[in-house]
């Protein structure tokens, strides 16, 4: 042990590297282990030329980041390459979870997928470890010690890249989905107690709920005595879906209104059907034109043709 | 217009504080439950309603629901048995003013009120009351 260690501290102060930020976590670990990784920055240092290329070369050549150019992986390279060092060497991520944040928000837009980002992670573990087998491949007690410094920290590092990526992404999915609840379901008075509401796309538990309260809320408002629920423009439905529907009607008929149910596909039927879902006791009418149709009639409406229509 | 009904009236057995008044109106019997009524509060309702519509002949009850902002099982159980003793004394029972919010969770609850008629509100419920009673009589009284 003691042999090796002065060895270590020789081999850094040739490097003349900077010190150490005292008081964090790398300060506590032994003599050795510092040394160690003075050793690895300075061999990724001074290789920095080279393996940099490499790393971009084998991106390229497994056509990561296709959203991007070359140029431009070759300039993030750089910079997550350095940034990549300043973290072995200090023992902080701080700087290297900033420069991840700021990588994601530029790539994220731009279409990278999460397979990508963890992709180009571990390929420059491989470009790196690779390097380090080449110079200590001959001796493997070095070898050993070299790579129990680099990988917790190389391990560490692709973490932290990975994990702001998809912080990022799950941020911007976060940011959308608010987008799109603010275009949700629109309930739309058609004539006096009588209101429509026209769900269209997937529906999912959020917007279930949302599409409940604001259906019960307009009841409410409008002094709505029927609604008719049109789900003509919705592709499927599942369980949870189905049984978020029950609920609605159920929600609706306590605050006095009565659902009828159209637009149903014979696919959604057929699952309804199939998923056991109790729909015993809601109205349903084959399409929108017919549920309108049969709202008037409970309403008491009749329309009747003035005599003065254009004629078809 | 609408006089009150003086619950404890009548062989009461047990001296219960009638916190949740009753009123006649012409053929229906409205009560308005207070916000956080008791347990006690609810079955008391719903024990003189069941008994008082036979007295008062009347043809409906109206429960406003308007000031509850929580609706238990309990309070969901009560208010379906009282409607359905009612039925059972030849009336028929609205629940009316139910929240869109206490609407919303009860349904997520699994409370239904199945086979209990409900209304936006008073008026409505009412409305509603008087539209049957013109279907069903059509000759009677």
């Amino acid at each position: 042990m003691a042999r090796t260690d002065s060895q270590q501290q020789q081999h850094a102060r040739r490097g003349a590297l900077p010190r150490l930020a005292s008081g964090n976590a790398l300060a506590a670990v032994d003599d050795a282990h510092l040394g160690m990784v003075r050793e690895l920055v300075a061999h990724l240092r001074e290789h920095r030329t080279q393996l940099r290329e490499e790393w971009a070369r084998r991106i390229i050549s497994a056509d990561l980041l296709a959203a991007m150019t070359n140029e431009e992986i070759l300039a993030e390279c750089s910079a997550v390459y350095d940034n990549y060092l300043a973290t072995l060497e200090t023992g902080s991520i701080e700087a290297l979870e900033a420069y991840a944040r700021d990588l994601s928000e530029r790539i994220v837009p731009r279409g990278v997928e999460t397979h990508e980002v963890v992709g180009i992670v571990l390929l420059l573990r491989d470009v790196l470890a690779r390097s380090l087998f080449g110079k200590y491949g001959n001796s493997r007690e070095v070898l050993h010690r070299i790579l129990d410094a680099y990988e917790p920290a190389a391990n560490r590092i692709a973490n932290t890249v990975a994990v702001g990526f998809v912080q990022e992404r799950e941020r911007v999915i976060r940011q959308q989905q608010e987008a799109i609840r603010g275009l949700s379901t629109p309930v739309l008075p058609v004539r006096e107690r009588l209101l429509i509401l026209p769900i269209i796309g997937v529906i999912d538990p959020h917007r279930a709920r949302q599409l409940t309260q604001q259906l019960l809320r307009s009841i409410r408002v409008n002094r709505a005595k029927v609604v008719v629920m049109d789900l003509t423009g919705v592709p499927s439905v599942d369980a949870t879906v189905a049984n978020h529907l029950v609920q609605t009607v159920g929600a609706a008929r306590l605050v006095g209104a009565d659902v009828i149910v159209t637009g149903l596909s014979p696919e959604i039927a057929q699952t309804l059907v199939t998923l056991g879902v109790d729909v015993g006791d809601i109205a349903t009418v084959g399409d929108l034109q017919g549920g309108i149709e049969e709202a008037e009639r409970v309403l008491g409406y009749r329309v009747v043709p003035n005599g003065q229509g254009r004629e078809s | 217009m609408a006089k009150g009904v003086n619950p404890s009236s009548g062989t009461t057995r047990q001296p219960m504080p009638a916190s949740v008044s009753i009123f006649k109106q012409r053929h229906y019997l409205i009560s308005r439950v207070p916000a956080g009524p008791s347990d006690e509060d609810l079955a008391g309702l719903r024990d003189r309603l069941v008994r008082e519509v036979g007295q008062h002949r009347s043809m409906g009850v109206i429960v406003d629901v308007t000031d509850l902002d929580v609706m238990d099982s309990f309070s969901a159980r009560t208010l379906r048995d009282l409607a359905l003793a009612i039925r059972l004394r030849g009336a028929e029972t609205v629940i009316v003013g139910l929240q869109p919010e206490v609407a919303f969770s009860m349904v997520q609850l699994g409370l239904r009120l199945e086979g209990v008629q409900t209304a936006l509100d008073l008026e409505e419920g009412i409305a509603y009351l008087d539209n049957k009673r013109v279907r069903q009589d059509s000759g009677a009284e």
